[in-house]
């Protein structure tokens, strides 16, 4: 005889166990340390602070041990956890030109101050995997230099310097920056707005989309100008002291690309621009998004809209992961209601089917007879 | 009414809710209810304590729904009291001369009002970001029968207050006809109010 | 480090719930229109429920009675999920019981049990736009709402007709509120449209990933899209609940084994127990009752 299925309570608390068991793994082997997380898959660290659009590398290491190393799910603990804290204000823009700089290289020049710095990047390893990282072997003491501080030039000014390329992106004097987490989206969005969504857009999205402008969807002559990865200082202002107080440093990534020009008959031709900004080292973010912002600057630069790249609503709409995976996996939550009601549809519009195919062969019979 | 020149400290830090999030959830519930339920006078404990002109309904619902991202009109006798510290101390809330920038207007009782037209109406498009109007009467009932209809009322409710403008059907009437913009009233005396969502209908019983 | 583990009463901040509570009082004032609301992360994923938790967060307090289904049952597990998460940041009593209950949380039903004028009923929703199948745009959406420009819509309706002899949307039905907004009910079954219709009580829907609020205020006129020659009708199911005989309720397909077998149950959990209380017995439970009789 059936019995109604209940505890559904029950079934959600052994599953936490079973979860808490499994992420723990075999009790003999020592568990992961947050700080091993920090020092030792800084990369994973830096990926879910920057989309989940929170400072914080302890954090971001426990969201990662927790998520038992799903990006996506560290990234939606974090950010959840930003939504409960308290906010205080806005700080300055932070000055890259300013940053102590880790890793600078440019492709738009072969030499140029400030040099070519190539810091600790993948980029020239034969990707071949390491046995010695199979055990703890020893690791060499790296080969430093004395920090690049002070002021280090960007591409856009030795361009600008020529009035090669177009401004630093200019909004109406009376424009407020907007803040995409204190105001529900608007279509069309302003360049300030879809920066922020870019900057915490998921990686994989924002690549693929880069990707296809390169492969002629909205393409738009891409060099990477500059990209530099470091230190930069954050000062809020704070108004009864008059002056600005330094809040710390963070490390951000930071892509200037330099692309197709565009002139009129009004105007000689300069370069355009496309701009990424990341939490922590995130080349591959940073440069996606500067080939995103790009593209979606399309309308603005007078360009025809044909790719997705360019389609600011479907960009914008489809780049947040804690969003996309939220209604994605929302599929496996129990829709028999729903479906109860297409079943009594299907059936009855079946029902008709038979009921005038039979009807259908009576006449052909009759007909025969 | 009096001008206040000089402001006493403590009108402007006291009179806050004891309790914010409780009160604060407390008084939304009824403007929830009145708005549901157009015409029903709901009253708010008297917890909070504004500075006269404010009533203490209006105050509640100025600590409730107010602060820094909602600019605050308020008619001239409220504007040159100690309301608008009070405001801004305890909710943040900008105040503004225009009456078109603000989300919340305020106007003290017996004050002649020609047009709700300068108020915020909203766009066609997002009628939502319009001006909620809260005008303060001798009394919330007592006056002129009015009777309601349309959405958050079965039949017909009737309501009666006192101290309305003269002026109030014939500008509710324009309101109406500018549906879905449109502002929305709440009508307070003392810690009594009763909502008008713009989609209520009015009409006079008697002459 | 912070003390993770302190929040604000229902989870929220206060100026969250001032920004949602904002928008609920315009939400009530204009009847079927989506209000956007900066929808702020939740501690369950977007699409399950933030915004019916994020409206429900708004407007509790202590002497509330929060009743949560899904599919009409309380025990399925999304719904003891987000009961847990009120039990837990709002010490709210809870309830199965519709009756007792002051604020109901549903995903996809509307109980059975005609709610009363002191209740509140939250709905959780996925897609709040009801032509967002037709046309994906916001921008283009917004403006049809706002010029009352639903041609779009009857013509999907009549397509229908033309393909299949009937109008094929089996839920998340659109309804037209208050002769003016065409509105998502959210993915209740059509079944469940006329309870909508001038109730007692004040619904309210939350979308959190749209970022949407909507209400329909008591007493407001809800009327299912049809066409005169093409009536809206609700489903019909061809036997009572067999659990507890209950008629003209919305019933819940159960499998019983791999060679066909099936029977159907009330999915209002509640309003099936109550009914077995009070001595009701469907086919599945009372068997011998004809044979009695």
């Amino acid at each position: 005889m059936y019995v109604a299925v209940k505890g559904g309570e029950a079934a959600i608390a052994n599953a936490h166990r079973l979860l808490a068991d499994r992420r723990r793994g075999d009790r003999s082997l020592p568990a992961i340390g947050i700080d091993q997380i920090v020092a030792q898959l800084a990369l994973a660290v830096d990926r879910v602070m920057a989309e989940a659009s929170l400072y914080d590398r302890t954090l971001a290491a426990l969201a990662v041990r927790q998520s038992r190393g799903d990006m996506i799910e560290a990234i939606f603990l974090l950010r959840a956890y930003r939504t409960t804290l308290p906010r205080f204000g806005y700080s300055k823009p932070v000055d890259t030109a300013r940053m102590k700089i880790e890793r600078r290289v440019s492709a738009t020049y072969k030499d140029l101050p400030g040099g070519q710095l190539l810091g600790p990047t993948f980029d020239y390893t034969h990707r071949l995997l390491d046995p010695s990282l199979l055990t703890d072997e020893a690791v060499e003491e790296p080969t430093l230099r004395d920090a690049e501080t002070g002021r280090v030039m960007r591409v856009s000014e030795i361009l600008a310097q020529e009035g090669l390329i177009e401004g630093d992106g200019e909004m109406p004097e009376d424009h407020e920056i907007g803040d995409l987490t204190r105001e529900p989206m608007e279509f069309p969005m302003t360049r300030d707005l879809r920066l922020q969504a870019l900057a915490r857009g998921d990686e994989g999205f924002l690549l693929a989309l880069g990707y296809s402008t390169q492969r002629g969807y909205g393409r738009n002559h891409p060099f990477t100008g500059e990209i530099r990865i470091g230190e930069v200082e954050v000062e809020f202002d704070v108004p009864e002291l008059g002056f600005a107080v330094s809040l710390g440093t963070i490390q951000v990534t930071e892509c200037q690309m330099v692309n197709q020009f565009k002139g009129s008959s009004k105007a000689p031709p300069q370069f355009t621009r496309g701009y990424g900004l990341v939490f922590g080292q995130s080349e591959r973010k940073a440069m996606s998004m500067s080939l995103v912002d790009r593209a979606l600057r399309a309308e603005e630069l007078g360009e025809d809209i044909t790719a997705p790249a360019q389609d600011e609503e479907f960009v914008i709409s489809h780049a947040d992961n804690v969003q996309s995976t939220g209604f994605v996996e929302h599929l496996k939550l129990p829709h028999y209601v729903d479906f109860q009601a297409e079943l009594d549809l299907v059936r009855r519009m079946r029902n008709e089917f038979e009921a005038n195919r039979i009807g259908g062969d009576d006449t052909i019979k009759e007909a025969a007879e | 009414m009096s001008l206040k020149t000089e402001v006493p400290k403590n009108d402007v830090l006291a009179g806050g809710f004891a309790e914010p999030v409780f009160h604060a959830q407390s008084v939304f519930k009824l403007m929830m209810d009145a708005m549901a339920r157009p015409g029903t006078i709901q009253t708010v404990a008297p917890d909070a304590l504004p500075p006269a002109p404010l009533g203490v309904a209006s105050g509640a619902i100025a600590l409730t729904l107010c602060d820094h991202d909602m600019p605050v009109w308020l008619s001239s006798g409220l504007a040159k009291s100690a309301v608008p510290q009070w405001l801004g101390f305890h909710t943040g809330a900008p105040v503004t001369p225009e009456k078109a920038e603000a989300r919340f207007a305020f106007v003290e009782a017996g004050t002649p009002v020609s047009s709700f037209g300068l108020f915020a109406a909203g766009t066609q498009e997002y009628p939502d970001r319009s001006t909620t109007v809260v005008i303060e009467l001798a009394d919330i009932e007592g006056g002129r029968k009015l009777a309601l209809m349309g959405p958050g009322i079965k039949t017909v409710t009737d309501i009666a207050p006192l101290g309305l403008p003269d002026t109030f059907l014939r500008l509710w009437t324009e309101n109406r006809a500018l549906f879905p913009r449109g502002i929305d009233i709440v009508l307070t005396s003392g810690s009594r109010f009763i909502c008008l969502p713009r989609t209520t209908k009015i009409t006079a019983t008697e002459m | 480090m912070t003390d993770l583990a302190s929040y604000n009463f229902a989870y929220l901040d206060e100026q969250t719930k001032r920004m949602i509570r904002r928008a609920i009082l315009k939400a009530i004032a204009i009847p079927g229109y989506q209000v956007p609301f900066a929808s702020r992360e939740m501690p369950m994923p977007y699409g399950w429920g933030t915004g019916g938790v994020q409206v429900t967060a708004s407007i509790v307090g202590p002497d509330d009675v929060l009743k949560v289904i899904d599919q009409g049952a309380d025990d399925t597990t999304n719904a003891v999920s987000i009961r847990a998460f009120f039990q837990k940041v709002a010490s709210v009593a809870v309830t199965t019981h519709t009756k007792d209950a002051t604020i109901i949380q549903t995903r996809h039903r509307i109980p059975e049990e005609k709610l009363a004028a002191n209740q509140v009923l939250v709905y959780q929703v996925p897609i709040p736009e009801p032509l967002r199948f037709l046309e994906p745009r916001e921008t283009e959406t917004r403006k049809m709402h706002a010029l009352e420009e639903y041609g779009l819509m009857h013509v999907k309706l009549y397509e229908d007709i033309a393909h299949n002899g009937r109008i094929s949307k089996t839920y998340a039905y659109p309804v037209k509120v208050a002769g003016r907004y065409v509105m998502d009910p959210s993915p209740t079954p059509k079944f469940d449209n006329p309870k909508m219709h001038m109730s007692d009580a004040l619904q309210l829907f939350g979308a959190g990933r749209e970022k949407r609020i909507y209400a329909v205020p008591p007493y407001t006129e809800v009327v299912s899209l049809d066409f005169d020659d093409y009536p809206f009708e609700i489903q019909r199911f061809g036997k009572p609940c067999a659990l507890c005989g209950a008629e003209e309720v919305y019933l819940d397909e159960v499998i019983l084994d791999d060679k066909g077998g099936r029977m159907f149950v009330c999915s209002d959990t509640d309003h099936c127990e109550d009914r077995r209380a009070h001595g009701h017995a469907g086919e599945m439970l009372a068997p011998n009752q004809e044979a009695a009789e």
